[in-house]
């Protein structure tokens, strides 16, 4: 249940967000005709993104991030409450075979997992059971053996009856105060101590712990390279994939468009390896390659190779026959239409071929990583999280996911650029 | 023999089914040379197959035109032909758009600069010289086809429908401009319209053509081209004889579109 309040609490803050930001705009806004307008309804070309949503929308997630991390970066109020950390006590009530009883108490010192205390120095206490102490890490259960130190153990016919005064049976659980003690089917006492809403850092590191890891990685490397040539690796295996693919795709696009023959002969091809999933390939690939530098870059190459093809294919068949007929009727040659008309008229379909083939070559590159890699963005996640090093997957993540946007946004702006005319004819 | 001359052309259209359209039947007409024809029909008689067939898009089953004393073969320069819209090249801006003929024929840049700024005054589009076709609105960017087509002097223009898709009051500016054109410039035109108006205004010969098979089904002669020239099409309108032949061309194209309804009904 606990793993659900993030979520609650995410709901809450998008639908108290949405109230408050209308409120305040209602308090804003001027209210003329136009304002109350409601025709627009349903018109998905009216509806815009909110600015203000978006901004509370990607400061909710840091600040979710933050508060069930523990960040140090917020302060202490906003977190959501941790795991418990400190000293804590509960007793046993251990019973002889004889009937008699016997109280005793376990200190125990619940600490992170990146910190070694002292152990408590406890005096033993008197009657037969014996005062343990012992330390433990917050979040983890510990099984207490406590009757080892006593006088009359479970092999003498001792056992637990009561945790804390309350009455306890083998499989049933009581509520200490810090924290829950079951027995365990063979009578030993297992201590969990309060978990709180926070996430554990091996699931969720904070936002400053993955700072620090990148910039950690970002000097010294990993796993025997820096960060940069594992991002390097990848991104030039996409750009030589992509280059190879769009090399050999458009030519064979544009001869699919122009030749029957062509179309007849590639069409089925074609038309067959572009829903097979380039990451299906990726077992032949290795066989046929290896899991060196050239399969990889065969495997984009594929994964390119068809998007580009039937992108350019039907910006060459996609050309308006008035067009190509006033070109004749203007006393223009075969060859001259193709430069002037065909090849013009086919950029922008190629330029949204070359947006999707760079997306498909990089979520491909990275899975391909995944699977066999000695270096790059994807080896270093699936490396790291064998390791349980979460805050370099989440590092890892972060970076993929930048390098795919900005990839994206390079393409458009080029696009925007190169091929104004796109979508105006 | 100067002029061009359509000479018994016949179209037939094989259709996949294993049968036949007869597209066009027997159509011949002779046009002297600066001669402006307008033709009209209801949808379906062939107009724009035989437009195709005089630029050379399309080579007719039997019969040939002859221009200037030669067969045509195919497209050529010597017949422009302005399109409905959609047909300017967006990539290239509009002095591109206009200098592309002369451009295709290897022209020296310095005479092409000439001929592009020269048609950019006449069709009025001399501040828009660098920019880009889509920036223009729908009757600039005609005014630009027609500006592209005159670039090349061709002998003949063919115009589909070139103001089809224009607003009425931009249609009206640019019926005029058609008509300024042609007297300037001396162009044997064919203009093919739905509207019978501007078939009216721009036809000095106007054919009505019927549909299955193609033909023409009459000619007129109109004085109205002539007296539309420099003048108010609106004055034109007014002439006596202007109204009754409106009249009469709409009920003989209403009666081939009744006739065309009842026969597939019959059939059905």
């Amino acid at each position: 249940m606990t793993s659900l309040i993030p979520f609650f609490v995410y709901i809450a803050i998008f639908v108290g967000a949405f109230y408050t930001v209308r409120f305040i705009a209602q308090k804003t806004a001027v209210q003329d005709y136009t304002s109350l307008k409601t025709v627009t309804f349903g018109d998905e070309s009216a509806v815009q993104s909110n600015r203000a949503a978006s901004i509370v929308s990607i400061v909710t997630i840091f600040v979710l991030w933050g508060a069930f991390t523990g960040s140090s970066l917020m302060p202490s109020f906003m977190h959501a409450p941790g795991p418990f950390i400190g000293d804590t006590t509960f007793t046993y009530t251990a019973q002889a075979p004889d009937g008699t009883k016997d109280d005793a108490t376990v200190h125990v010192r619940v600490h992170p997992a990146d910190e070694k205390p002292d152990a408590i120095e406890a005096a033993s206490g008197d009657g037969f059971a014996k005062d343990d102490a012992l330390n433990m890490i917050a979040w983890r259960s510990k099984l207490i053996p406590v009757d080892k130190n006593d006088e009359i153990t479970k092999k003498d016919g001792a056992k637990i009856v009561a945790i804390d005064g309350q009455p306890i049976a083998p499989g049933d659980s009581v509520s200490v105060g810090d924290g829950k003690v079951t027995l365990s089917d063979k009578g030993t006492p297992n201590f969990v101590p309060n978990k709180g809403w926070q996430m554990e850092p091996i699931w969720l590191p904070s936002p400053e712990a993955v700072v620090k890891r990148t910039i950690e990685i970002a000097n010294q490397g990993y796993q025997g390279s820096t960060l940069w040539e594992h991002l390097g690796y990848s991104l030039m295996r996409v750009i030589v994939g992509f280059f190879f693919g769009a090399l050999v795709g458009i030519p064979l696009g544009y001869a699919m468009g122009l030749s029957d023959w062509a179309r007849g002969w590639f069409d089925p091809i074609v038309e067959f390896m572009r829903p097979v999933p380039p990451l299906a390939l990726i077992p032949l690939v290795i066989i046929w390659a290896g899991i060196g530098e050239s399969g990889k870059i065969i495997l984009l190459f594929l994964a390119a190779l068809w998007i580009m093809a039937i992108a350019s294919r039907s910006g060459v068949s996609g050309v308006k026959i008035s067009k190509v007929h006033a070109a004749y009727s203007l006393g223009a040659n075969k060859r001259q239409i193709m430069r002037y008309v065909i090849v013009p008229n086919s950029l922008p379909e190629i330029f949204t071929g070359a947006r999707v083939a760079m997306g498909v070559c990089w979520g491909t590159v990275v899975a391909a990583e995944l699977v066999a890699a000695e270096k790059g963005a994807g080896k270093m996640i699936v490396t790291a999280s064998k390791f349980q090093n979460t805050d370099i997957v989440i590092m890892g993540i972060i970076l993929i996911g930048i390098i795919g946007f900005s990839i994206d946004m390079l393409m458009r702006w080029a696009e925007k650029f190169l091929v104004p005319w796109k979508g105006k004819g | 023999m100067s002029g061009l001359s359509i000479e018994s052309i016949s179209m037939r259209f094989d259709l996949p089914n294993g049968g036949s359209v007869q597209a066009l039947k027997d159509v011949s007409l002779h046009l002297k040379e600066g001669e402006l024809l307008s033709v009209l029909g209801p949808s379906g008689c062939g107009k724009t197959t035989l437009l195709n067939i005089l630029a050379g898009f399309l080579a007719p089953t039997e019969g040939q035109i002859v221009m200037n004393g030669h067969t045509v073969q195919g497209p050529d320069a010597e017949r422009g032909m302005v399109f409905q819209q959609g047909a300017l090249f967006e990539w290239m801006s509009v002095r591109d758009n206009v200098g592309f003929g002369p451009k295709m024929k290897g022209m020296p840049n310095a005479e092409k600069a000439e001929i592009v700024d020269h048609l950019l005054d006449v069709v009025g589009l001399q501040d828009f010289k660098e920019k880009a076709v889509y920036e223009l609105s729908g009757g600039m960017q005609q005014r630009v086809a027609l500006a592209r087509c005159l670039a090349n002097d061709p002998d003949v223009i063919l115009m589909d429908e070139p103001l089809g898709a224009l607003d009425a009051l931009t249609r009206e500016k640019m019926q005029s401009l058609v008509l300024k054109l042609w007297k300037e410039t001396g162009k044997t035109i064919i203009l093919i319209t739905h509207s019978v108006e501007e078939a009216l205004l721009l036809g000095e010969r106007l054919i009505v053509m019927a549909p299955r098979p193609g033909r023409i089904h009459k000619e007129y002669r109109l004085p109205f081209a002539d007296m539309g020239v420099g003048a108010d099409l609106r004055e034109v309108k007014k002439h006596p004889d202007y109204a009754p032949t409106r009249e009469e061309i709409l009920n003989m194209i209403w009666n081939m579109e009744e006739e065309i309804m009842g026969r597939t009904e019959d059939a059905s």
